[in-house]
């Protein structure tokens, strides 16, 4: 057997033709720029990349990416997804899609995909706000948001999408932000390395209806003191010098010494820890978790299919045309 | 020992079989089906039952009805009134009787006759005792339940275990009358329990219970003998119209050199094509229960995309939640395959009764210009031919195609004839692999279809998309001229599947008073109306359109040659307008939407009274 030359790529590769038309300074460029650059270092061939998204200004991605794409409709690409995988598993599918597609008018087909454990890849952009439509708010805009749809602010409590996908049994969880590329870059490559469904809730600045909705933990003065990274296998630190650290009680999370600090594990059997973890809020003193929440071994649904397909043909023989028509009682009329 | 009774020769014999919908009363029906079939009649059948899985015990609407003609002669329906009625109950027989032809056979399970039965049946008092159904009827009582637990007395089951098998006593009964062998109930019994001896002995005791008591009882002073049909020549075998899409759409897809992918939510009355063809690995198919309508049709598309043919089934209500998914389908341009099984609407209406009110959604009901095929199928194994037919023109013109069938096919069931693997034309699909010179919207100048490319092919990495694309290219393009330019590109691309279509049948003479055109299922009651009336020298002829859309060209001209047109359809005369509205032709409606089919005798008199 000989191995494959892996192929050699450059981001330009990943580049498509058309011109963009997002609004300049949107933060869909920083994560379209990330996803390119990981393209182009996964060894895969470019042929076998799908990128599948819903409807919204992220899911404009499809036409920026030199791959096979389809722009959808709203909510549902991660049904498309999951019929194009299930179709032809050796494919790469990528669905990008926004916090509408994935929280609102896709929450359904969000939650079953991450339960049936669908070797797809899915990249949330949560800019916590209905760009495209100018500006309404979205099941995960803070409480009280002022917008075109609540102009004395919003009621609704929002979801917690790394919660929801912990419920929902997604086998990876990680989260990101738009302007911190490098770690885009990381989160990107875990989840290509993942075997099944991925789930990453990418944090993006709109600059338009939204602007800055992240700033209080994403910009460089505050940055990292106010967020965490979460590595598997690595102490919980943070802090300009890592000098800090989290500690679980046995009902709370403390801020301790880096050296007291627990170690990090996202693939133990509960996910009492992520889902715990989660929880810190913006606005209090822990830092806001970033990095791969979960990341669990569970069998795959498009092998299974396949696999099923091929147990059964092998049991009963490969079907014919002729074994189906004439199967069952038949009688012969002269 | 009673005398051996005599043997009539009958042309054809309608039975109903109906009780409670947890008597077993679709599957005795379906065994005296597949016995009938295997006898070489031909057949017809209509199951009846209620949305209620389990409606409480001797309720009106609790009833459960299968109703079967089996006949020595070609025959096109299930029959108008049965010849024969089993009614296991008071309440199977109160909202049955009505039905029953005068001096039928009524077949009565008077155990089951007790003041609780009767009281819940609405019977002030017994109708066996009270009402003239003696007079009226050939009554025949038996108490089948003291009969099956005599039968199946010593095996150790309870009571009411053993009252479970009495339908197989009832059908015991009925092949002795109808002469025939208990050889293929006696097989079936034996595969279904043959690993739970108590129940397979209690059923088996009761059919030949039946069969003897029968034989012995006096009940019964002839019996009866329908002689096989003169069917074409061929290999037989009994399919109901799920079963036989299920089939189709494989062979169609064989014969496409695809691989099938289901998608599909389960719903009345469709769910048994997803059954059928989840036992249908070993042929390459996927099925996959979607969470819902939505990402059963999406699903779907996304299989399609990858190279598989991707097929969706559904009943009304959930063609409604796949009308925008369908719009994608249609400006992507892939190849798609959507069964809607119609029922009675609107909303969930009556989940298993039949109707034909989708027609205008399946044509129209999409938001801005959508246009697709619409085929609908005439018979249950015309459901077969129309699902292969179905496969070939979505994949040759790249665009869904919507499949019309309803409850009234899906759950009928008539002799197949097996076609030979060579009746069966093959329509390979081509894969574009060719990069020089590749556009994702390129048509190929006779179907104006795009090319079909399976993502992992080298070198023809492109976008498809759901915003309105530029011509070729495929590009987003909001040009307004380019967006009218693609309109009517996607509407000849669709029109133009017309200019295949055979001539136009008439059955009957190419011109005469009145031509009744219809569509789908309500074909065999037609049939058998247009015939009596040709026989009592009526000038009346029929059209029957399998393409709905686009219809046939020919057709306007065709219908001009008669003086009136009439649309018998199980709606409020949707084809009628369709066909109005497209030819200029003053067609005349005939309504019915009671959830069950046209009986013939209706349409003949409605012919009677045009043409009297």
């Amino acid at each position: 057997m000989t191995t494959a030359q892996a192929p050699v790529y450059k981001k330009k590769d990943f580049e498509s033709d058309q011109e963009n038309r997002w609004c300049p300074g949107c933060g869909d460029y920083a994560i379209l720029n990330a996803v390119q650059q990981s393209f182009a270092q996964l060894g895969v061939p470019k042929e076998k990349f799908v990128i599948v998204s819903g409807i919204g200004c992220s899911s404009r991605f499809t036409y920026y990416m030199d791959t096979y794409g389809f722009h959808t409709i709203h909510g549902r690409p991660t049904a498309v997804a999951s019929g194009i995988k299930i179709a032809n598993p050796e494919l790469q599918v990528w669905v990008v899609c926004g916090d509408g597609d994935g929280f609102s008018i896709g929450g359904n087909h969000m939650i079953h995909s991450m339960r049936r454990n669908i070797d797809i890849k899915v990249l949330v952009f949560n800019n916590r706000i209905y760009g495209l439509t100018k500006g309404q708010y979205s099941p995960t805009s803070e409480q009280g948001k002022r917008t075109g749809s609540t102009p004395y602010g919003s009621l609704d409590h929002p979801f917690n999408p790394i919660a929801l996908a912990l419920g929902a049994g997604s086998t990876f969880v990680a989260r990101t932000v738009d302007t911190q590329i490098p770690h885009t870059r990381k989160i990107l490559q875990a989840a290509h390395e993942h075997e099944g469904f991925a789930f990453v809730e990418i944090l993006q600045n709109c600059v338009i209806f939204n602007n800055k909705a992240f700033e209080h933990i994403t910009s460089k003065g505050v940055r990292d003191e106010r967020q965490i990274d979460l590595r598997p296998g690595q102490p919980m630190v943070f802090g300009a010098g890592l000098e800090r650290g989290l500690r679980f009680t046995p009902d709370a999370i403390e801020i301790v010494g880096a050296s007291e600090a627990d170690l990090w594990d996202p693939t133990g059997a509960s996910g009492a820890r992520a889902y715990r973890v989660c929880q810190n809020s913006e606005h209090d003193e822990l830092p806001v978790p970033m990095g791969i929440f979960r990341q669990v071994q569970r069998p795959i649904l498009d092998r299974q299919i396949h696999a099923q397909v091929e147990d059964v043909s092998e049991r009963l023989g490969p079907g014919t045309l002729e074994s189906l028509l004439n199967s069952g009682d038949t009688w012969e009329v002269r | 020992m009673s005398p051996v009774p005599a043997l009539e020769t009958l042309d054809e014999v309608v039975i109903r079989f109906a009780g409670d919908s947890g008597d077993g009363m679709q599957l005795t029906g379906n065994q005296f089906t597949n016995s009938s079939a295997l006898a070489g009649n031909d057949l017809a059948t209509f199951p009846d039952y209620p949305a209620e899985i389990r409606a409480p015990v001797g309720t009106l609407f609790g009833v459960s009805g299968f109703q079967v003609r089996f006949s020595s002669r070609d025959i096109h329906t299930p029959g108008d009134r049965p010849d024969v009625l089993v009614a296991m109950n008071p309440a199977a027989l109160k909202t049955n009787v009505k039905d029953l032809k005068p001096g039928g056979m009524l077949i009565v399970n008077s155990g089951n006759f007790g003041a609780k039965d009767l009281e819940k049946a609405g019977y002030e008092r017994n109708p066996l005792e009270e009402e003239n159904l003696e007079h009226d009827f050939q009554l025949v009582e038996i108490d089948l339940n003291e009969a099956v637990i005599q039968a199946v007395a010593g095996l150790g089951l309870s009571n009411k275990d053993a009252l479970r098998s009495k339908n197989l006593l009832a059908l015991g009964m009925l092949y002795w009358i109808y002469n025939r062998p208990l050889d293929s109930t006696e097989a079936w019994l034996n595969k279904k329990f043959g690993n739970k001896e108590q129940i397979l002995e209690a059923n088996l005791r009761a059919l030949r219970a039946g069969h003897k008591i029968a034989e012995n009882g006096e009940f019964f002073q002839v019996r009866y003998e329908v002689k096989p049909a003169q069917l074409p020549p061929g290999r037989y075998r009994n399919l109901m119209g799920n079963a036989a899409t299920a089939m189709g759409l494989v062979v169609g897809a064989k014969r496409a050199g695809l691989k099938l992918f289901y998608g599909s939510y389960p719903i009345t009355p469709a769910t048994d094509i997803l059954h059928n063809l989840a036992r249908f690995k070993n042929h390459g198919v996927i099925t996959f229960q979607a969470e819902d309508e939505i990402a059963s049709i999406t699903s779907a598309i996304g299989a399609s995309y990858a190279g598989r043919l991707g097929v969706t089934g559904t009943s009304g209500p959930g063609l409604a939640l796949k009308t925008e998914a369908l719009g994608m389908a249609v400006i992507t341009e892939l190849p798609l395959v959507v069964i809607d099984v119609q029922r009675g609407g609107p909303s969930t209406g009556l989940p298993t009764k039949t109707e034909q009110a989708d027609l205008l959604q399946a044509v129209f009901g999409r938001n801005s210009e959508a246009p697709l095929p619409v085929i609908a199928p005439c018979s249950s194994s015309d459901c077969f031919w129309s699902a292969v037919e179905a496969v070939r023109i979505a994949v040759t013109y790249m665009t869904p195609v919507i499949l019309l069938s309803d409850g009234y096919l899906g759950n009928g069931a008539e002799p197949f004839r097996i076609p030979s693997v060579d009746e069966i034309e093959p329509f390979e699909v081509q894969f574009r692999t060719e990069a020089e010179g590749f556009l994702p919207y390129a048509r190929n100048p006779d179907t104006l279809a795009r090319p079909w490319v399976k993502p992992g092919t080298p070198g023809l990495e492109h976008r498809i998309g759901t915003l309105e694309k530029s011509d070729g290219s495929g590009n987003v393009d909001y040009d307004p001229d380019n967006h009218e330019k693609m309109v009517k590109l996607r509407e000849a691309k669709v029109m133009g599947i017309a200019a295949g279509y055979k001539p136009t049948e008439v059955f009957g003479d190419p011109e005469g008073d009145l031509v009744v055109l219809g569509w789908g299922s309500t074909f065999g009651a037609i049939r058998s109306a247009v015939d009596s009336a040709r026989q009592k020298g009526l000038k009346v002829s029929q059209v029957h359109v399998r393409n709905v859309w686009p219809l046939p060209r020919d057709l306007g001209e065709v219908l001009g040659k008669f003086r009136q047109v009439l649309v018998p359809e199980m709606n409020r005369g949707q084809f009628a307008r369709l066909v109005r509205s497209e030819f200029l032709v003053d067609a005349r409606s005939m309504s019915k939407v009671q959830g069950k089919p046209f009986f013939s005798s209706e349409v003949l008199e409605r012919i009677e009274e045009i043409l009297g």
